[in-house]
């Protein structure tokens, strides 16, 4: 039950060996073993998502996948997406509209704020608020994250129907 | 320093975005658990599962056997190396304690307190091991209800403390009793506020480094008050203060959670001490639920009294609170009760008015302050009450407040319990709530509504705010907690400036109104100010973000080293242009000259003089490129701080959920240096408030069991759940301060859950019922109604 499994995985576009123990989810491993903390971890049990990440496309809750499921896939975090410029317009949207205090959910409001937009998400506010329903962030009452999204959705050219 | 409120100019005042908050978006944050260190050891912990019980003895042999484990330690491991502590505090006379270890010794007395530490080579290993330490227990009966903590019947937790009662506190200001006897119309009301606890997204965490070669202690801790906690280290661990550092990295939230002492961070520093290397502590999100600190927990009896014309003549206000096992350390839990005391009441012009406030012992998990203290629990009674003896009377709620609110030309005013009230806009504010609302018309769209079966509620509420305390608070009775704060700015050879201040920034955004009030007072662009906060090691002594009080208290200090630099650096540039001061300006990090705006120099050039060309500076000794500010408040425990809030809400009779449409803030916390992020606090408060209002309830059983310890279980407000909301702004300026700024952190906890309870009873009062008992859940709503 201990021994250790080999995974290989692309992570942000780079290729990863690891040895994982079998019990290790994919956040702690992308944060304790790749260094890559900008996933966060604030409940371990599925509800906050602060951890979300993308894998093979799609995001998911780091905390409730383990490392070994991942062995094979393309996982991209909030680093891989800001480098990537993808989500410039959004980040920049959130800082000037003061969409995050603290900043711990920041990242994973932004994954899944992008997988919105990107699947076609428009600028209906009650819309926003349905899709980020399962990322808590307790400092900012979310009307500046939904603002903030609302208006790189009419950016990107999908207004509110 | 003379007076420069007149001066203030931008950015002072304006939305600028936050600088570096683009390591947020980035995913660049830096929080405690994203530090490594070498040789680093990882801690967790087992925890008590009985509310009360003896132990009887603790095997660790087969833990100590497993895989990483470095060492087990229990109670007994720790003497010599840190002491118990007490909180209890001069001001509050009469609060009683009793002493507190770290770990349990021989007793647990909640679920969660911490029984034993395993460290291990990672947390995974640690928590093994945890699981496999067997304790021997004999359960105890255990002290769940507060309300017969103080019958003589019940055991007493600890016997030497001769009963369960913490604190208690009267006042008693005319004769509110007889006052209320004589009123036409009366009220009687008695209001239930479960249990809650703030959820920090990011939990508590903390590196301890003790280094045996120098005998530092390096605390890397996730906080709001590094200074506080230098001090409290330094008094339990016998290690000189001075020889300790605290440094916070960014905090993932806190909501007043980080600034108290917690039995397994204390565990994690002595093992950190014993060890002689560092040692990680990082609670998880179940343990939090009985290891943090809760909040509330109250049973307030309530009485009112109102002529037929809507005068009210007297209020009668008894408090209870359970605040678990031990007042919590530094700063005791006897503030909550004592502000529901104070603030009751004390937005009306109300001569009459009598408080009680108890605190008393449970076996539940240590209550103690978060954000609001008290002053939600004072505001939602009054303000209920308010509404009910309205109703009762037969009119406005709005107009009833109108003919109470203590007049915005009557200050300074002093309250029934002694507030000395300043200047606040009581009126104003509620009169700039019933614009923006526009209260008649909803009040139209209601009823028609109502003839549709559509029940909508409307509630409006009335805040008064303690920020930015002075040593009044609490560091007159003996906590190391200080109420001043200084800045220390500096020109760089760049002409850049840093500056440094004992403040810490949760999100708030302190560091960004800093950075925008010392952009204005020496004069510079935003971007060539550095901030330093939250380091014992490199910023000036200073209390920490708390209570509302980082821009009322550090943004002072800031201006005022601002100034001095920006007039130091005047006279550098007078003496080298041979120039009076008074000629010259500076602006945008140039220096000009008055009468025709020319550009003289750059503080890049000054700064180059400075500190490379000395011999040739007309100035003789300092030249005073490093200059530092200080400020407390000194002659009230408070900036009081008021406004007003407005709930609309939507009942489904038949399922009985409350929908929260819409919420209205008007807030007056003085001057707003950065009004954008004046907004987003009080959403922040107000979302907390709708959390507490409709859903966070922590319900313990008879033995003393957490029922809903997950966040599956303990509902908080998720995105869908909060309806948008609308801001507007009073503006009184203190004149205690040059800025003229107050706080504005807690306001929305503060007046928001009056303004909802306001809102569910209009929505509820077609059916001839209200509710007192927060949460408003659909099981107590239907209740209510007699649906189930
Ligand atoms: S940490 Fe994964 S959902 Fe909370
Ligand atoms: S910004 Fe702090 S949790 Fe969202």
């Amino acid at each position: 039950m201990t021994t250790p499994i080999s995974i290989s995985l692309t992570v942000n576009g780079e290729r990863v060996e690891a040895q994982v123990s079998p019990r290790i989810n994919l956040v702690d491993f992308i944060r304790h073993q790749i260094g890559l903390t900008g996933s966060h971890v604030g409940c371990e049990h599925g509800v906050c998502g602060a951890c979300t990440i993308r894998v093979d496309g799609a995001i998911v809750r780091g905390c409730l996948m383990l490392a070994a499921q991942a062995d094979g896939t393309d996982v991209t975090t909030i680093e891989g997406l800001s480098d990537s410029g993808d989500a410039a317009d959004l980040q920049a949207a959130f800082v000037a509209r003061n969409a995050l205090q603290c900043g711990f959910c920041t990242p994973g409001m932004l994954l899944t704020a992008t997988e919105y937009l990107e699947s076609g998400g428009t600028a209906d506010r009650d819309s926003i608020r349905e899709f980020i329903s399962g990322n808590y962030c307790r400092c900012t009452g979310y009307q500046a994250i939904v603002d903030a999204i609302e208006q790189v959705a009419s950016q990107r050219g999908r207004p509110s129907k | 320093m003379t007076d420069v409120s007149e001066t203030l100019a931008a950015p002072i005042g304006v939305s600028v975005p936050r600088p570096g908050i683009e390591r947020f978006t980035a995913g660049r944050g830096r929080y405690i658990d994203d530090l490594l260190l070498p040789r680093m050891a990882h801690i967790a912990f087992l925890r008590s599962p009985y509310a009360h019980a003896r132990i009887k003895s603790i095997d660790s042999a087969a833990a100590a056997a497993l895989p990483g484990v470095i060492r087990i330690f229990t109670a007994g491991d720790l003497e010599g190396v840190v002491t118990p502590w007490e909180a209890v505090i001069s001001n509050l006379p009469g609060i009683k304690s009793a002493p507190q270890f770290p770990m349990a010794k021989e007793r647990a007395t909640w679920q969660g307190e911490v029984v034993a530490a395993v460290v291990a080579q990672s947390r995974a290993q640690a928590e093994d091991a945890a699981d496999a330490i067997a304790v021997d227990w004999e359960e105890l009966p255990p002290l769940t209800d507060m309300v017969t903590a103080l019958d003589p019947a019940t055991p007493v937790l600890h016997p030497d403390l001769g009963d369960n009662l913490c604190f208690r506190m009267d006042i008693d200001a005319g004769d509110a009793p007889g006052r209320i006897a004589g009123a036409d119309i009366v009220v009687e009301e008695s209001f239930r506020i479960h249990r809650q606890t703030v959820v920090p997204l990011e939990p508590r965490g903390l590196i301890a480094d003790f280094n045996p070669g120098d005998g530092i202690l390096t605390v890397h801790h996730s906080s709001q008050v590094p200074h506080i906690m230098q001090a409290v280290f330094a008094r339990h661990f016998g290690v000189e203060e001075h020889r300790i550092r605290v440094i916070v990295p960014d905090v993932g939230g806190s909501f007043g959670l980080k600034i108290h002492v917690f039995g397994d961070e204390m565990t994690t520093i002595a093992v950190s001490k014993i060890l002689g290397r560092p040692i990680k502590f990082i609670a998880d999100r179940l343990e939090s639920f009985t290891g943090d600190v809760h909040c509330r927990d109250h049973i307030v009896k309530a009485k009112i009294g109102m002529m037929s014309d809507g005068r009210i003549v007297g209020l009668e206000v008894d408090d209870l609170t359970g605040i678990g096992p031990y007042s919590v350390y530094p700063r005791s839990s006897g503030v909550e009760a004592m502000l529901v005391a104070i603030f009751s009441g004390s937005t009306y012009d109300l001569k009459d008015y009598k408080a009680t406030a108890r605190v008393v012992f449970q076996n539940k998990a240590p209550m103690c302050q978060l954000r609001g203290v008290g002053m939600p629990i004072a505001c939602s009674v009054t303000e209920g009450m308010v509404d009910l003896v309205a109703r009762k009377g037969g009119l406005d709620p709005v107009e009833v407040r109108r003919k109470n609110l203590i007049p915005d030309d009557a200050y300074p005013y002093e309250t029934a319990a002694g507030m000395p009230f300043e200047g606040l806009s009581f009126q104003s504010s509620l009169e700039e709530l019933v614009r923006i609302m526009d209260y008649d018309a909803l009040c139209k769209e209601r009823d028609a509504k109502r003839e549709q079966d559509i029940y909508l509620g409307i509630g409006v509420s009335i805040y008064c705010e303690g920020t930015s305390p002075s040593p009044l608070v609490y560091g007159v009775g003996g906590a190391p907690i200080t109420a001043q704060d200084a800045c220390t700015v500096k020109l760089e050879p760049s002409g850049a400036v840093s500056a440094a201040v004992g403040v810490t920034d949760q999100g708030q955004g302190a560091a960004a109104i800093l950075t925008q009030i010392i952009a204005s007072a020496v004069g510079v662009p935003m971007d060539s100010v550095s901030m330093t906060l939250g380091d014992t090691g490199r910023t000036p002594y200073g209390g920490g973000t708390w209570a509302s009080r980082a821009t009322g208290i550090a943004g002072e200090a800031a201006l005022r080293a601002g100034r001095t630099l920006r007039e130091n650096l005047l006279k550098i540039a007078g003496a080298l242009l041979q120039l009076s001061p008074d000629d010259l300006d500076i602006r945008e990090g140039e220096i000009l000259q008055r009468s025709d705006g020319s550009v003289r120099m750059t503080l890049a050039e000054l700064g180059r003089i400075v500190h490379f060309q000395g011999t040739g500076l007309p100035i003789e000794g300092d030249p005073g490129v490093v200059a530092t500010g200080h400020f407390s408040l000194r002659d009230a425990m408070f900036m009081y701080t008021n406004g007003a809030i407005g709930s609309l809400v939507q009942l489904d009779p038949d399922t009985g959920f409350i929908k929260p449409l819409k919420l209205w803030a008007v807030d007056d916390c003085g001057r707003p240096i950065n009004p954008m992020l004046v907004d987003e606090q009080l959403r922040g408060g107000l979302a907390n408030a709708v959390g507490c209002s409709l859903f966070e309830e922590l319900s313990y059983d008879d033995d003393g069991q957490l029922q809903n310890g997950t966040l599956v279980d303990y509902l908080l407000p998720m995105a869908g759940e909060m309806p948008d909301m609308e801001i507007a702004h009073m503006a009184t300026p203190t004149k205690k301060s040059f800025l003229g700024a107050k706080g504005v952190g807690e306001a929305g906890i503060i007046g928001g859950p009056g303004a909802i309870l306001n809102a569910v009873n209009d929505a509820l009062s077609p059916f001839g019922v209200h509710v007192t008992e927060q949460p408003y859940t659909p099981e107590r709503i239907l209740a209510a109604l007699g649906r189930v």
